[in-house]
């Protein structure tokens, strides 16, 4: 009986495309449903509760978290926290393009070398690379040193613990996200694609501008997502290059949390974190994605 | 003083081998092409005909040699400086662009006012049978379609020389049948000189007003297709354009056009036109398409005529293709064209039969064997 149950399933996933699918990711869903959606509820609820006088979670809804956060204080916050990550993407942008395009360009044997190159800093812990960050930009740093002994500069530049730190720190986190997608939009553009338009009479960077860099918006749009939501959410960052002078709203959640031991109001600065850059997000990839349907 | 549309003057290209050597991808190229030729370069894959295309288009720089167009001397303009336009094998087409935005792409670049450029690229559209298809994406075309579009981007521009890659390698035999009349009734319309690359032997027969067969880098021969089909000057040339028999032996007699062979396999002797300056004693072959070939129950000359068996005939509709035995193996392939019904007893032979074969000498080249 049971063997026969099993053997009809086996026979009708057999014939069924879409059972087949739904077999085939039921894992994964699993998986999201169960460590995402259920935490992320977990957070909406947290985020209409209050604080009680311990830090303990008093189970009363209202909205008063988020009323908090209308703030001037928060709303600055979030401003900033947008404007540090839009730098971000548009730094990264300007910064990855050549080196994406340098690497598709470059001979085949080269070009997983290269690769392996931008995946390297990888293979070491992040806040490693922060402190290592910070020993290159501290007052006596090696930035300093070089600077001051080459004498283009006669006293050392601060910049660690200013905004500028924060920034530098959150290009070189985010840049190999920006360069992958790239890479692959630009690998992808064949060659004689450029020979076609110089042969119609376009100088290299007329070539460049009508054929490659649209070519290429797949690859900025997807690059400047995988850059821009992370850094909307950074605060290590912050943290350890900014000083305690800088604060993003990835650090205003993780003091609710960890140390104000404010859980609700931390939920409702994540909530808002999350559908600001989701409503970003969305508006920009529909624009772009708009412009990607014009474009290919 | 007169000058050519294209000149390529003892052109070389060297690329470099993955062993460390060079290879000469072009080797010592040295053509002139009329104004309003239909020029095409033939040959096998590898012969250089794609590079010298791509030479002429400034694409590649000669290693050595000289190429001018309309008698401007090229040396290192690059592409879009360069009187030409090309269409490529793969067609190359700007995918994130409509039709027209294709077309009209290499008239902004001569920074034309935009009436002047709608106009123009209707114009170009329409000569391509193209018309009210400006809006749509080359995805959206059909094989054939994105051909025209990569045609029209090209002559929209009135290149002084339109420079095309086997265009129509990609289509399937019955549409490349018709763009072939389809683009020459193009080419004697707009003017404009075609350099035509081909490996396709017919295709080069069909379009070119003259041909240059090319092997191994080299320029073998260059003339109009009857004289290459004709009078090839080498076994290279007999051999690879149309079906040719070869049979082998040695120089013994020569009288003014006329050569004599000594056949290898069997004792008789053969009589073809000369080709080229042989000497008595030099290995040589005959060379004679089976169509040339006459098939008989009885002698018809004193000379040339040999006695073979009908080993077997297929019919294929217009002609019937017999294969026979002169003896010791030697075989010919006769095409016998059928001009009444094989149903008829008198057209037909059958496998065994005893048959004479007649090789007109007039129809018969000697050839140096190299």
């Amino acid at each position: 009986m049971a063997s026969n149950r099993s053997k009809s399933f086996t026979k009708s996933l057999r014939e069924n495309p879409k059972l087949q699918g739904l077999a085939l990711i039921s894992p994964t869903m699993l998986y999201l449903l169960v460590f995402m959606l259920v935490p992320l509820l977990l957070v909406v609820i947290l985020s209409f509760l209050s604080r009680g006088p311990y830090g303990n979670v008093v189970y009363a809804l209202n909205l008063q978290n988020y009323v908090r956060l209308g703030d001037s204080l928060y709303l600055r916050i979030l401003w900033y926290s947008l404007a540090t990550a839009t730098l971000t993407t548009l730094a990264s942008l300007l910064i990855g393009y050549p080196l994406a395009y340098y690497i598709a360009r470059a001979p085949a044997k080269q070009r997983s070398f290269l690769l392996f190159l931008i995946l390297v800093p990888f293979w070491t812990n992040f806040i490693i690379r922060i402190y290592a960050w910070i020993m290159i930009l501290r007052t006596e740093g090696l930035l300093n040193t070089t600077l001051l002994n080459l004498g283009l500069i006669k006293a050392p530049l601060d910049i660690l613990y200013t905004p500028m730190a924060v920034f530098i720190g959150m290009v070189y986190e985010f840049l190999p996200f920006m360069v992958l997608p790239l890479f692959t939009s630009l690998e992808k553009i064949e060659f004689i694609q450029l020979e076609a338009a110089a042969d119609l009479g376009a100088q290299p960077w007329r070539a460049f501008l009508r054929v490659t860099l649209p070519l290429s918006v797949p690859g900025m749009i997807a690059g400047s997502i995988l850059v821009f939501i992370p850094a909307m959410g950074m605060f290590v960052v912050p943290d350890l290059m900014g000083g305690a002078k800088t604060v993003l709203v990835g650090n205003l959640i993780r003091n609710q949390f960890l140390t104000a031991r404010d859980w609700p109001f931390g939920a409702a600065a994540s909530m808002v974190l999350l559908i600001g850059t989701l409503i970003v997000t969305l508006l920009y990839a529909r624009r772009a994605g708009l412009g990607e349907e014009v474009l290919v | 003083m007169e000058t050519f549309a294209v000149e390529m003057c003892e052109v070389v290209k060297k690329f470099p081998n993955p062993d460390g050597g060079e290879i000469s991808a072009v080797d010592h190229v040295d053509l002139q092409i009329e104004h309003g030729e239909f020029f095409s370069l033939l040959g096998p894959s590898g012969c250089g005909k794609t590079t010298s295309l791509r030479i002429i288009a400034g694409f590649e720089w000669p290693t050595e040699g000289e190429i001018c167009i309309k008698g401007q001397a090229m040396g290192r303009t690059p592409p879009y400086l360069r009187p030409v336009n090309t269409v490529f094998q793969s067609y190359a087409l700007f995918q994130h662009m409509t039709v027209a935005q294709n077309v009209a792409f290499g008239l902004e670049m001569e920074h034309l006012a935009k009436p002047e450029i709608r106009r123009r690229v209707d114009e170009a559209l329409e000569m391509v049978q193209l018309h009210g298809m400006g809006a749509r994406k080359p995805k959206q075309l059909s094989g054939g379609q994105q051909q025209r579009v990569a045609l029209a981007r090209a002559l929209v521009k009135r290149p002084a020389v339109l420079l095309l890659d086997e265009p129509l390698g990609a289509l399937d035999l019955k549409l490349r049948k018709e763009m072939q009349l389809e683009l020459k009734a193009l080419q004697m319309q707009v003017g404009i000189t075609f350099v035509y690359v081909t490996h396709d032997q017919e295709e080069a027969l069909t379009m070119s007003d003259r041909i240059a067969l090319m092997n191994k880098g080299k320029v073998l021969q260059i003339g109009t297709p009857v004289e290459i089909y004709e009078r090839p000057t080498s076994r290279f040339a007999a051999d690879f354009i149309g079906v040719t028999n070869f049979l082998l032996g040695s120089v013994v007699e020569l009288n003014k056009e006329m050569a004599t062979i000594q056949l290898k396999q069997s004792e008789g002797r053969v009589t073809g036109l000369q080709q080229g300056n042989l000497v008595a004693g030099q290995p040589a072959i005959l060379s004679i398409r089976p169509e040339k070939i006459r098939l008989s129950e009885e002698r018809v000359l004193n000379q040339n005529c040999f006695q073979a068996r009908v080993i077997n005939t297929t019919y294929i509709g217009s002609d019937t293709r017999v294969v026979v035995d002169l003896g010791q193996g030697t075989r010919l392939t006769v095409w016998e064209q059928n001009k009444i019904s094989i149903l008829d007893k008198r057209a037909f032979y059958t496998p065994g039969q005893e048959v004479w074969v007649t090789l007109f000498p007039e129809n018969a080249l000697v050839l140096a064997d190299a």
